[in-house]
C-alpha cells in the first residue's frame, strides 16, 4: 500500500458531514426559552408595540398557513408549499425591508408576502390554479413567485444593478434556499453581484431539506461562509430568532444601501412541514430530529418573552386570536369564491403587443366552443365559479 | 446614402437606440473596449460608458438572469450571446423566465429585453461557433424571433427590436457581417417595414424560395443563377420565425404554387417544417407540388472543413427548385 492511498483510506468519507449546527457563530438575540441574550455586533432596541406586532406577524403568518394547508387536504388546492417553522426568518427579513427595497422570492415566501401588504389571497391563485401568479410585482414591491430554483437570484442582481443605476438609496433582499445555493444562477448572481457591488441582501433559509436532501448533500461547509470565496460578508443567523434576523438582515440592507455592495444571510432553521402537500417527509427524516427542533419554536420564544417581562397581557393574545379566525375566514371564504378562469384567458397577456399566431389561436378556438350547446357546466366554467 | 456593412448596421442601430433612449443599454461578454469580437459594438463605451455597455462576467445565464432584473426596474438591455452555441447555458432564463413572466404577472408587467445572436456557420469555426437554434425560441411563446439578412435591415430591425415591449432574440448572420448595401438614413423608423413583415426581395412565377438570415443571400444567388436558364424564382426573405408573417408567404405561394424552404438549421422540426405545415394546410388547392425543404442535415455541425457540405449552397437549392418543378 502507497503512501497516498494509506492517506486517503484515513480521510473521511464523502458522506461524513464536517459540521452540523448549533455553531458558535450563530447570532441571536432572543434564545429558544425567551431569554433576551446580547451581541457584540447586533443590538436589538426595538420599542415594545414593534415586537408585538412582529409577534402579530408570526401568528397570522402561520394561521394563513395552516389554513391553506387544510384547503389543499380539502382538495380546493392543487398543492400548498408550507413555511411552517420558518416565521422568524421570512418576518424578520421582511419586516427590515423599507419601502422602496424590493424582494425576489421562491415559492414559500408567505411570510415575507405578508409583511409587503400583498393579500394572502393573492398567493393562493398560484396554488389552486387560477394563475401563475398574477398579482402586480410593482404594488409592494414583491416579485412574483418563482418555482425554478434560484432563477429568481439573477432577477434580484439585475433589479439591484438598476437600483444602483438610478443613484437610489434602496435595496433587495434575494430569497433562496440551501438547495439553490447548489444552482448555477445562485452562483452566478454571487458573481455579478459582487463585481457590480451591487445593493442586493441574498437571504438564504438553510431549512435543512431540500425535499429528500439533506444539507450535507449541498455543502460541505456552512453556507454563509461560501460569501467570502465571492468577496462579500456573509452572516449565519439563527433564522427562529425573530429579533435576530430582524437585525441581520436591516444592517445588510443598510450597508447595501450605503453602497458597500451584498450580503449573504444564511438563516439557520428548520421546515417542520412537508415540502409541499405532495411530500412525505417519515420517507427520510427521523422524528426525534423534528422534536429537538420543536423546542426551537420561533413563536414560542417571543410570547414567552412578552408574558415573562409583562410587555402583552392576556388581552393581547386573546384579541389576536381573534384575528388570527377572521384572517382564516378571510383566507378560507376568499379561496373559495375564486372564479375559475374563463377557456379564452389561456390567450390573454402571452405578449404585450398584438401577435397574429395568438390571435388566431384564440379566434378559432372561440369559434370552436361556440359550436357546443350550451351547458351548465359550460356557462360556469366561462363565467365563474 | 452611406455604404455600410451588416456589423455596422447593427452598430449604428445600437447607437441610435442609445441616443434616443438614455433606458437602453448595452451588455455582454467582451462588448465594452474589445467593440465585441465581431467589433458590433465598436466605440459604444467610448461614447456612452461603462454605465451604459457592460462588459459582463463570463456567464450567459448570468447576463439574461439580470437583463431581466434591469428591465423590471425600467430599463431596455440589448444583450449580446457572443456565439448561437453559448445561448444553452441561458436557457432556462430565456424560455421560462424571460418569455414567460408577462404571462405570469398577468401582463402587469413588460420585459424589453433584446437578445442578440451573431447566427450560422460558413466562416470556418470551431465546433459550438456555427450553429442555427431559432427553431428552439421562436417554439417559445413569449419570444418574438427574428433574423436580418443585410445591412439595411440590421439597422433597422435592431432598432425595432429594442422599441418592442416584447422579448425579441436578433439573429445576426455572422458570415455576412462584413457584406456591405447602401443606407440611407434620411429614412425614419417609421418609414421602415415593419418588424414582423417578411419582404419578398425579388418576383418570380416559377417557383418561391423562402429563406431568412445568411441563407437569403444564397437564394438570391440562387434566382440569379435560375434566370440565366429561363426560371423566374421568387424570393422571400421570411425575417421574422415568430410571428410569421403568413400574408406574404401565402400570397407567394398562390402565386408560384411551388415552395422550397431553406435554413441553416437541421430540418427535423425546424422552420421549414411550420412554413411546410403551414402552407399545406391554407393553400393546398394553390400548390402544385409538396413544400421541399433544403436545409442542414439532422447531425450535429461538422468540422469546419466539410461545413460547405453540409450548409445549403445555390446548387442544392436548385436541385429542390427543380425536383418542385418535376411534380
Amino acid at each position: 500500500m502507497t503512501d497516498t492511498a494509506a492517506g486517503f483510506s484515513q480521510a473521511p468519507a464523502a458522506t461524513t458531514p464536517r459540521w452540523r449546527g448549533d455553531e458558535p457563530e450563530l447570532v441571536q438575540l432572543l434564545t429558544p426559552e425567551g431569554e433576551r441574550v446580547e451581541h457584540p455586533t447586533y443590538a436589538s432596541d426595538i420599542p415594545d408595540d414593534e415586537l408585538r406586532g412582529l409577534y402579530r406577524d408570526l401568528v397570522l403568518v402561520r394561521r394563513v398557513d395552516s389554513e391553506a394547508t387544510a384547503l389543499q387536504r380539502q382538495g380546493e388546492l392543487g398543492i400548498w408549499a408550507s413555511l411552517l417553522g420558518q416565521e422568524a426568518a421570512q418576518v424578520g427579513s421582511g419586516r427590515a425591508m423599507a419601502e422602496d427595497d424590493y424582494a425576489f422570492p421562491t415559492y414559500r415566501e408567505h411570510g415575507v408576502a405578508w409583511c409587503r401588504g400583498v393579500d394572502p389571497l393573492n398567493l393562493l391563485g398560484l396554488f389552486r390554479g387560477v394563475n401563475h401568479g398574477g398579482w402586480d410585482p410593482n404594488e409592494k414591491n414583491f416579485h412574483l413567485y418563482t418555482i425554478v430554483i434560484g432563477a429568481q437570484t439573477l432577477h434580484a442582481t439585475g433589479y439591484a444593478m438598476g437600483m444602483q443605476k438610478d443613484g437610489a438609496e434602496s435595496a433587495v433582499l434575494a430569497y433562496f434556499g440551501d438547495g439553490a445555493t447548489s444552482q448555477g444562477d445562485v452562483n452566478e448572481a454571487f458573481i455579478y453581484a459582487s463585481v457590480f457591488n451591487a445593493p442586493v441582501v441574498f437571504f438564504c433559509q438553510n431549512n435543512q431539506w431540500a425535499i429528500s436532501e439533506p444539507i450535507e448533500k449541498q455543502t460541505r461547509i456552512p453556507l454563509y461562509q461560501r460569501a467570502r470565496g465571492f468577496g462579500f460578508p456573509g452572516v449565519r443567523v439563527d433564522g427562529n430568532d425573530v429579533l435576530a434576523v430582524l437585525a441581520v438582515t436591516r444592517a445588510a440592507l443598510q450597508n447595501a444601501r450605503e453602497g458597500n455592495g451584498p450580503t449573504l444571510v444564511e438563516a439557520y432553521t428548520y421546515r417542520m412541514g412537508a415540502h409541499t402537500t405532495s411530500d412525505d417527509p417519515t420517507r427520510y427524516r427521523l422524528t426525534a430530529e423534528l422534536e429537538s427542533w420543536k423546542l426551537k419554536d420561533p413563536i414560542e420564544r417571543v410570547k414567552a418573552y412578552l408574558v415573562r417581562t409583562g410587555k402583552a397581557d392576556q388581552a393581547f393574545f386573546d384579541a389576536l386570536a381573534t384575528e388570527a379566525d377572521e384572517l382564516a375566514a378571510h383566507v378560507r371564504t376568499g379561496c373559495l369564491e375564486m372564479p375559475d378562469p374563463g377557456p379564452l384567458s389561456i390567450f390573454d397577456h402571452v405578449y404585450a403587443d398584438q401577435h397574429p399566431l395568438v390571435e388566431e389561436e384564440r379566434e378559432q378556438f372561440a369559434a370552436y366552443l361556440e359550436t357546443f350547446e350550451p351547458t351548465d357546466a359550460a356557462a360556469g366554467a366561462a363565467g365563474g365559479h | 446614402m452611406t455604404t455600410i456593412t451588416l456589423a455596422k448596421g447593427v452598430n449604428m442601430g445600437l447607437r441610435a437606440a442609445m441616443e434616443a433612449d438614455p433606458k437602453v443599454l448595452v451588455m455582454g461578454e467582451d462588448v465594452g473596449k474589445l467593440g465585441g469580437v465581431f467589433r458590433v459594438t465598436d466605440g459604444l463605451q467610448k461614447d456612452f460608458g461603462e454605465d451604459r455597455v457592460i462588459d459582463t462576467p463570463l456567464a450567459e445565464s448570468g447576463i439574461i438572469g439580470t437583463a431581466i432584473g434591469l428591465a423590471l426596474r425600467g430599463y431596455r438591455p440589448v444583450c449580446e450571446i457572443q456565439f448561437d452555441g453559448f445561448v444553452y447555458p441561458a436557457f432556462d432564463q430565456i424560455v421560462s423566465q424571460l418569455a414567460k413572466m408577462r404571462a405570469r404577472a398577468l401582463g402587469k408587467i413588460s420585459l424589453p429585453v433584446v437578445v442578440r445572436i451573431p447566427v450560422g456557420g460558413g466562416i470556418g469555426a470551431v465546433e459550438h461557433h456555427s450553429e442555427s437554434n431559432e427553431a428552439y425560441f421562436a417554439h417559445t411563446a413569449g419570444l418574438r424571433v427574428v433574423a436580418c439578412s443585410n445591412p439595411v435591415d440590421a439597422y433597422f430591425m435592431t432598432q425595432q427590436a429594442i422599441a418592442s415591449d416584447d422579448p425579441v432574440i436578433l439573429y445576426e448572420p455572422k458570415r455576412r457581417y462584413w457584406e456591405k448595401a447602401d443606407l440611407d438614413e434620411s429614412l425614419t423608423l417609421e418609414q421602415a417595414a415593419p418588424l414582423h413583415s417578411a419582404r419578398v426581395l425579388r418576383e418570380g412565377t416559377d417557383a418561391t424560395v423562402i429563406a431568412y438570415g445568411p441563407m437569403v443571400k444564397t437564394a438570391m444567388d440562387a434566382a440569379t443563377a435560375a434566370a440565366e436558364e429561363g426560371r423566374e424564382l421568387e424570393v422571400v426573405d421570411l425575417r421574422s420565425m415568430s410571428p410569421l408573417d403568413t400574408e406574404t408567404i401565402e400570397a407567394s405561394a398562390r402565386k408560384t404554387g411551388r415552395v422550397v424552404v431553406v435554413h441553416e438549421a437541421p430540418g427535423f422540426l425546424g422552420m421549414g417544417a411550420e412554413l411546410a405545415a403551414r402552407l399545406t394546410e391554407r393553400c393546398f388547392f394553390s400548390l402544385e407540388a409538396p413544400v421541399l425543404r433544403v436545409t442542414g442535415f439532422d447531425t450535429p455541425y461538422p468540422p469546419s472543413r466539410v461545413e460547405e457540405e453540409y450548409l445549403p449552397d445555390l446548387d442544392r437549392i436548385l436541385d429542390a427548385v427543380d425536383r418542385s418543378l418535376s411534380y
